[in-house]
């Protein structure tokens, strides 16, 4: 899990991304023209093992494994939907 | 990138994009965009042997991942839904021509290993409950949902297919 330093600290918003996705490339972007503080994960770039919880993790969050999906302890969203993003994060 | 990365994009990038005009098809006319999951092509070409969707999760082996091998097999029922194939490198003609944008859209790709194509088993014979389309012009027959949006063998537009055969019931 990598972390990100921003202005605006929501608490706890974690994302799920795969390095070769353009919409997760989208959605980092956006996270860090808002400068929010978050923690993010490359699901394609972990072992096997940590792979499937992510993924066991996110299915039982959102009833579907497909990424981006960004999570606040509360709630999550899931594709690069910005004003989603925006009423998740309170911003 | 590296030059000769840049290079392989770029390369792979044409390659899609006259393929795609041949049969009937549009590549995201949004260069860097379209590029960028042209580099995730080759990332997965390189790390697993295969091209799977650079905006999915493989599994890592071809026959877990056969359904998501660009272009997916859920590729033209997106296009005729929501404009844009999952990771939008295909779009549809109104997107091509600004009437409408692609954006986010729901996996189609079933959540359980056992509903996705290549694992459904032979419970529903493939094909089953499928409409299948004629082009008036050249007579080229394909069984989906809808009939194409240009006919891949002469380029007529869909309004030229006609329904040649209907599921039962």
């Amino acid at each position: 899990m990598e972390h990100v330093d921003g202005t605006v600290d929501p608490g706890g918003v974690v994302l799920y991304a795969l390095s070769t996705c353009v919409w997760c490339k989208k959605t980092r972007a956006l996270l860090e023209e808002l400068g929010v503080t978050y923690d993010y994960e490359y699901v394609d770039l972990a072992s096997p093992a940590r792979q499937s919880e992510i993924e066991g993790e996110v299915m039982a969050r959102t009833g579907r494994a497909s990424y981006p999906t960004i999570c606040t302890p509360t709630d999550c969203v899931v594709g690069y939907r910005p004003d989603e993003i925006r009423l998740l994060l309170g911003l | 990138m590296a030059e000769r990365e840049a290079q392989e994009v770029e390369a792979l990038r044409e390659r899609l994009e006259r393929e795609a005009r041949a049969g009937g098809y549009h590549l995201n006319p949004d260069v860097e965009f379209t590029s960028a999951l042209v580099e995730g092509l080759l990332t997965n070409q390189a790390r697993y042997g295969y091209p799977s969707c650079p905006c999915r999760r493989a599994a890592g082996e071809r026959a877990e991942d056969v359904d998501i091998i660009c272009p997916c097999d859920y590729r033209d029922a997106d296009l005729d839904e929501y404009g844009a194939c999952y990771c939008a490198l295909y779009v549809s003609r109104d997107v091509v021509d600004g009437k409408k944008e692609a954006g986010a859209i729901p996996e189609r790709r079933p959540a359980k290993r056992e509903d996705r194509p290549q694992f459904r088993g032979e419970a529903a014979p493939a094909g089953s409950g499928i409409k299948v389309w004629r082009c008036r012009v050249c007579g080229y027959l394909c069984a989906r949902e809808e009939a194409p949006e240009v006919c891949p063998i002469c380029k007529a537009s869909r309004d030229r297919f006609e329904a040649f055969a209907w599921p039962p019931g």
